[in-house]
């Protein structure tokens, strides 16, 4: 009897998982995607462009990169500094200031567009203030771009802060030791370290950025042509009985995530060297 | 050489969008004018005709643009938008109180808002019908099929949508008459209740709840959101049956006064309201399912509205005011009944 080592399976258990995985993913993945992809463009492509260039349609889409565009950006940076913050430097209320930063995760984005309603609302806190000055948030492009920001929030900090834990501190102590000021350790030390772990917190931060329902739905008014993200004139669309267009517009919003999501892989694959180097 | 190709992917990631953006019309440039009209949920094909039409009129008569900007949703989150700082220009709703309310707590308009257009401020009626599947097959007649175990009933939440709290009144009517007194009443609503699966926000999500996700073997629905349901998504899918006994519904609409005038348009904004009045509105109003009030146009179109027993929220509860706070306020009729589980269905 031949006997096996512990960590092989026999084939046929092998490609029984391999064959349960891929067939959880076309059931969960592939096939409502592919539902979505197969209604948009049932009508034929025609009826798909007249969904996407008409003009709520447009703005929408137009709505949703500029928040993208505001709201990533914004948490690139503040990412970096907390993960630098935290990962290379010890300070007393470290775990706290994590714990923060995980906020978003744990409340409901429902809560996270009240919290501006409140704030921010004509009878919240600063709403009287606000609207003496003719300041608009609520119900207008600031508010939703706050909203995001809060849910997009940790998702570069969250991609951050386990790798640049696991690279430790040495390659900056050793830049810094040969003379290098912190910006030069910053900019080609500790950037090129962590750069895939990066790209990857930018993509999924832009991905629920374009996405994200619940917070803006709150905080929206939901004023056509003004106001709807592409989420959001989906669902009017949706309640509407306009499905084949609801459906276009979230095929778009699907090629948008789709497109990171390929880009990704794109510049993983031609740098593949460098990623297995670097160990990320 | 990497940190390059980095820097480049993140830049077209962030520049792309931007580029892309245009200016945006600001929408106040000469000559013309905007009205944010912040609606309830089933009115979406009605203003988009009214507005149009509109629009022409007042162009050809005063030789200014008008667009509209519109925001719908259940009645009651719409009004609480507007008390939040949604700066509609007019508030066309479900149901007086949510416009009470807002005058109320923003003093934008006056408390007697509902007396400054004619028959109380709402240009149409509707009133709340059934909506069956095809061929009826759970036999639903009357208020008193609803209760029947395994009968499943949809409806938005009182909470929130108009529409639920003429549906939730017009129950409790029924269920009076029939035990001949409230506690008969409460014992009716309690069961319907009990048969209602899911409650969405507003009364557009209720629908798509039963007729696209198909759940459900009645939906207590606006008139006219039930015929819509019946010609938009394929005619013959869905029946309207008549109750013996509803409620007569009076949408209402009104000028935000300080909103208005804070964007230059109270002129248009009162005009836009009227138009509702005028024989072409009413027309519109018709063609929508909508009871108009002009005794004319109502005529020519009376054979499309099944005759109903209808009571009035005036005489039969007391007016908005009393029957909000008997019923729909926190710790009222409607939380004792559904026992404090909200069964919401989604952000709507």
């Amino acid at each position: 009897m031949s006997r096996r080592s512990p960590l092989q399976e026999s084939k046929a258990v092998k490609w029984l998982l391999i064959g349960v995985a891929f067939l959880y993913i076309a059931l969960i993945l592939l096939l409502p995607l592919g539902t979505v992809f197969y209604e948009a463009l049932r009508g034929g492509v025609a009826t798909w462009m007249e969904a996407v260039t008409e003009s709520n349609a447009r703005s929408a889409i137009t709505l949703t990169l500029l928040v993208a565009a505001i709201a990533v950006p914004l948490n690139v940076a503040f990412g970096l500094a907390a993960a630098w913050a935290i990962t290379k430097h010890d300070f007393r209320f470290k775990p706290l200031l994590l714990t923060l930063i995980d906020l978003p995760f744990s409340v409901s984005p429902v809560v996270s567009g009240l919290i501006y309603v409140l704030l921010f609302g004509a009878q919240g806190w600063f709403g009287s203030t606000l609207q003496d000055r003719g300041i608009e948030i609520i119900f207008a492009v600031p508010g939703i771009v706050l909203a995001t920001i809060f849910v997009t929030f940790p998702f570069v900090a969250r991609e951050l802060i386990p790798l640049m834990t696991e690279q430790g501190k040495s390659d900056e102590e050793a830049a810094l030791s040969l003379g290098a000021s912190g910006w030069q350790t910053f900019w080609h030390v500790t950037l090129p370290n962590i750069r895939w772990g990066l790209l990857y917190g930018v993509l999924l931060a832009n991905a629920r950025a374009m996405g994200e329902f619940g917070a803006v739905s709150v905080v929206s008014g939901h004023i056509r042509g003004e106001t709807n993200t592409m989420p959001l004139h989906i669902e009017v669309l949706y309640n509407e009985y306009n499905f084949a267009a609801a459906f276009a517009v979230a095929s778009l919003l699907a090629v948008l995530a789709l497109v990171t999501l390929v880009l990704k892989s794109i510049l993983e694959w031609r740098h593949r060297g460098a990623i297995a180097a670097r160990g990320h | 050489m990497n940190r390059r190709v980095l820097l480049l992917a993140l830049s077209g990631l962030v520049l792309a969008p931007l580029a892309s953006c245009s200016g945006g019309d600001s929408g106040k440039s000469g000559g013309s004018a905007q009205l944010l009209n912040v609606s309830y949920d089933p009115t979406r094909e009605l203003y988009r005709d009214v507005n149009d039409a509109f629009a022409r009129k007042w162009q050809a008569e005063k030789g200014q643009k008008v667009s509209f900007r519109m925001s719908h949703g259940g009645s009651g989150k719409q009004s609480r938008a507007v008390i939040d700082g949604l700066e509609a220009d007019v508030v066309t709703l479900g149901l007086g109180y949510d416009i009470d309310v807002i005058a109320e707590k923003t003093k934008r308009l006056p408390a007697n808002w509902q007396a400054r257009l004619p028959s109380n401020s709402a240009p149409y009626t509707s009133t709340i019908v059934f909506l069956v599947r095809k061929g009826n097959p759970k036999n639903i007649r009357d208020w008193a099929d609803l209760v029947r175990p395994g009968v499943q009933v949809i409806t938005p939440n009182p909470k929130t949508s108009g529409g639920a709290r003429w549906n939730f009144l017009a129950a409790w009517g029924y269920g009076r008459k029939a035990g001949g007194s409230d506690a008969a009443a409460q014992r009716y609503v309690t069961q319907l209740f009990a048969n209602v699966p899911v409650l969405d926000s507003g009364a557009r999500g209720a629908t798509t709840t039963f007729a696209e996700r198909g759940i459900g073997d009645v939906l207590l629905a606006w008139e006219n959101e039930a015929f819509l349901a019946q010609n938009e998504l394929g005619a013959g899918k869905f029946e309207i049956v008549a109750p013996s006994l509803s409620i007569l519904a009076e949408p209402p609409v009104a000028v935000v006064d300080e909103n208005a005038k804070k964007h230059g348009t109270s002129e248009v904004a009162e005009a836009y309201l009227r138009f509702l009045y005028t024989p072409e509105g009413q027309e519109i109003i018709a063609k929508h399912f909508y009871r108009p009030r002009d005794a004319q146009v109502a005529a020519k179109h009376a054979g499309r509205f099944p005759q109903i027993e209808l009571l009035t929220i005036d005489k039969d509860f007391g007016g908005w005011g009393a029957a909000q706070t008997r019923f729909f306020s926190d710790g009222g009729v409607f939380d004792s009944i559904s026992g404090g589980k909200s069964r919401s269905g989604g952000a709507r």
